[in-house]
């Protein structure tokens, strides 16, 4: 009943190819934005802003970057922490050897130095598939992650090895470095973050998306229909990569304010791979749905017993965080293989026939 | 059934909703003191004695005194896992509770938390860790690392070394070797042990551990064994302490010539190692054990009345000890500010001050009950770190005994290249601002 497009009629192509073809999803798509840039920004504080909205869009961003690549080509990769951390390295980089450019076309820039890095290891990915291609992209992890702690050239020979903002601003205001104000980093992520997915869902819409999931569901199809596979593949690490890296560069420098080459290791690699799968293979809106499951939820449980009035000390609490969420990530994958992109599928066909299911 | 789904999910969403509405205000007659503490994770092993030394000795205080100058203290912990993300997300959910200083017990946290602290008003206290360069008070008038850095420590291993092979002429030709975790943590001695290097004409051979390598240090002490160095300095942290002295034992490394930093010297660091591990010294800057008034204390109004976490007979270990220095200096520093501003109810900018004019004499130790349990500190406006002695504790196999007498960092060695590095860490970060905060006279 509430989401039925009956009624709406399509009157030229570029409504009918529009991203929201239907009126309640643009409706739906206009309340979120409208509270993700207004409501959040004028009434949240600072712990919202700082240690959960921002966080949560910089891993939703690097959940799509996998995605591009994971969900829409076939191609598995376990080396997205290491490209993130390309992304952060270049722009400590540029921002430090250019330092009168502003930071968010350095931000910006950044996934160019990533999406090199990631053809450069896309390579073997014409000759391998599936679980040799991780292998493969796990050694550009742990190379990369490598050059991070002895290249001292990457952190200008910093004795302790770690990066550090520099304050930069934008008219006047500051946007990195300790004296930047969250709302102004949440703002400025979240833009970057509705801009690069609405690039990404037209991306995947048009003839380079239609490649990519050629390849994905058969590439020797895809060669014999003319689809040249190396081009393919590589574009989509280069895509892939660039996403990444412009979200390890805002998670640095935009989130942490400063950051070791610890990281960007294999353990926030897994964390994007699993963010994709809860999410969705192959979904957008899955890759927001992951990060919020496996970022946002355990914040919210940290804070269920202090809530509910039951003493429980702190570590007990995190032993407990990892056992929920841990038990939550099974039960969603019995419920639904195909990742909360799926559910939130089937909600919306229940919506439809609500409240007569026939 | 739609009822009750009903319901449930709007429980659900009052929860999360009540998440992020901002806590009601602190009731203004505490004064609150975050503890960052890792109970979980690899890091847990040195985590959770000093966890349980921070929290008891401040629980103490509000026990027996009714806290600090009649201010009971509100304690609370948030769990980091030795995990810099999310000690951030720890400062953040504190921040708005006013603490009054900041504990990260983490380099790692502390290098995220230095720019931060003067912009909210939070002094940082990281004792004897973080950056070594924040020792200097006209640049990082916000963070404090007494009683010793790093670097101190790196230069009495250098000087005990001296000392043993018969002066600082008798090092040059020498191997001495750095066993040290590859993180911000680890790596801080490198700098100084070079210039030593240089000056003393020592060879300085360097044996990273990757964190992920922790307890698999196998082919690194195969290069040391290869490399024979003369003197091991060991700067690790977590699983890595206990693997690197099991792994030393294997390969009859002698271990009167393996010192570990303070940090490397918990008790569980060197038993698992049996006998093998005897003759093992750390550097240390406070006694262990539990005949100390203070901790006879602890133990009658905290610990035996169920309060604490700790295992009755792991008090008075030397991490746990380390985590009862720690919070009495954080007590000295609230007090001295309740002296300094005659208020009772200090804020972070009372505390900051008071950290600045510590000075814990041997009568003030007493008084505390802590008469030999650690050496007088005392702090400065130029100085944050006192640079105090530190002395050997030695594995005698079943507990740390103390084997020197207190030692003197080369403190001349020390000084200008804090200065130089506070400079250069200034420079490299653009709009660094310029200490404005006035400085108290001392009393």
């Amino acid at each position: 009943m509430f989401y039925r497009e009956a009624g709406q009629y399509k009157t030229s192509y570029a409504a009918d190819q529009a991203t929201f073809p239907i009126l309640q999803d643009r409706i739906g798509i206009g309340i979120i934005l409208f509270v993700a840039a207004v409501i959040i920004p004028l009434f949240g504080n600072d712990f919202l802003l700082q240690a959960v909205m921002t966080p949560f869009l910089v891993f939703a961003l690097a959940t799509i970057g996998l995605n591009l690549l994971t969900g829409y080509t076939g191609l598995l990769s376990l080396g997205t922490g290491a490209f993130m951390g390309v992304g952060a390295y270049a722009c400590y980089k540029l921002t430090t050897i250019f330092p009168d450019v502003n930071i968010i076309v350095w931000i910006v820039c950044s996934g160019f130095f990533s999406a090199a890095v990631g053809v450069l290891f896309g390579l073997p990915s014409l000759r391998i598939k599936g679980f040799y291609l991780a292998v493969a992209t796990l050694a550009a992890q742990f190379f990369l992650s490598w050059c991070f702690i002895r290249v001292p050239w990457l952190y200008n020979y910093n004795v302790s090895g770690a990066i550090e903002v520099p304050q930069r601003s934008l008219f006047g205001i500051p946007v990195t470095g300790p004296n930047s104000a969250p709302v102004t980093r949440y703002l400025i992520v979240l833009t970057i973050v509705v801009v690069m997915t609405w690039l990404a869902s037209n991306l995947i819409r048009g003839r380079i998306g239609r490649m990519w999931m050629a390849v994905r569901d058969m590439d020797i199809a895809a060669e014999l229909i003319g689809i040249r596979l190396l081009n393919t593949k590589l574009l989509a690490f280069a895509v892939s990569s660039f996403y990444c890296g412009v979200a390890g560069a805002m998670m640095v420098f935009l989130w942490y304010g400063g950051a070791e080459a610890d990281v960007f290791s294999i353990n926030q690699s897994f964390t994007i791979l699993f963010m994709v799968i809860i999410g969705g293979l192959g979904s957008l809106v899955g890759s927001f749905f992951g990060a919020a499951l496996i970022y946002i939820l355990p914040i919210i449980l940290r804070f269920v017993p202090a809530e509910l009035g039951v003493p429980l000390n702190a570590a007990t609490v995190e032993h407990l965080t990892f056992i929920i969420v841990g038990a939550l990530i099974i039960v969603f994958l019995i419920v639904e293989p195909h990742g909360l992109a799926r559910l939130w599928q089937i909600a919306k066909q229940k919506l439809r026939v609500w409240p007569f299911p026939y | 059934m739609q009822k009750k789904h009903l319901v449930l999910g709007a429980a659900f969403a009052a929860l999360i909703g009540g998440v992020f509405v901002p806590p009601p205000a602190q009731a203004q007659d505490t004064i609150y003191i975050p503890l960052f503490t890792y109970r979980t994770g690899p890091f847990a092993g040195s985590g959770i004695p000093i966890a349980n030394g921070m929290a008891d000795y401040l629980n103490m205080l509000n026990e027996r005194d009714g806290g600090i100058g009649g201010v009971k203290l509100q304690v609370e912990e948030c769990e980091t896992g030795y995990d810099t993300k999310k000690g951030v997300e720890c400062y953040e959910s504190v921040k708005s509770k006013k603490p009054v200083v900041i504990n990260p017990y983490s380099t790692g946290i502390t290098l995220q938390l230095i720019p931060k602290a003067a912009v909210d008003k939070i002094p940082v206290l990281s004792m004897a860790y973080g950056l070594s360069a924040s020792a200097d008070g006209t640049n990082f008038p916000w963070v404090f690392n007494p009683p010793v850095t790093y670097w101190d420590g790196a230069s009495v291993f250098v000087k005990y070394a001296a000392q043993k092979e018969g002066g600082f002429d008798k090092l040059k030709g020498k191997k001495l070797g750095l066993v040290h975790l590859d993180a911000p943590y680890g790596k801080e001695p490198i700098p100084l042990l070079e210039a030593l290097a240089k000056e003393y004409g020592f060879e300085l051979k360097l044996y990273p551990v990757p964190a992920s390598e922790m307890q698999n240090q196998s082919s690194l002490w195969l290069n040391v064994r290869r490399d024979r160095p003369d003197w091991i300095y060991l700067q690790g942290w977590g699983a890595m302490n206990p693997t690197a002295v099991k792994e030393a034992a294997k390969i009859n490394f002698p271990m009167d010539r393996l010192i570990g930093v303070w940090w490397s010297g918990g008790d569980d660091d060197a038993r698992p190692a049996g006998d093998g591990a005897k003759g093992y010294s750390s550097l240390d800057f406070h006694a262990v054990g539990t005949d100390f008034p203070v901790i006879k204390d602890i133990q009658k109004y905290v610990v035996d009345k169920g309060k604490s976490q700790v295992q009755k007979e792991k008090v008075g270990e030397n991490l746990y000890n380390r985590g009862v220095y720690n919070s009495m200096l954080v007590a000295e520093a609230i007090r001295t500010a309740q002296q300094l501003t005659g208020k009772k109810v200090v804020t972070g900018e009372d505390v900051r001050r008071g950290l600045e004019q510590l000075n814990i004499t041997e009568d003030r130790l007493k008084e505390m009950g802590a008469a030999g349990f650690a050496a007088p500190v005392r702090t400065s406006c130029t100085d944050h770190n006192g640079h105090h002695k530190v002395f050997m504790a030695t594995w005698d196999g079943t507990k740390w005994v103390k084997s020197s007498d207190w030692m003197e960092p080369i403190k001349d060695k020390v000084r200008p290249l804090i200065e130089s590095a506070a400079k250069t860490y200034v420079e490299s970060n653009a709009g660094w601002p310029k200490r404005t905060e006035p400085c108290d006279k001392s009393s």
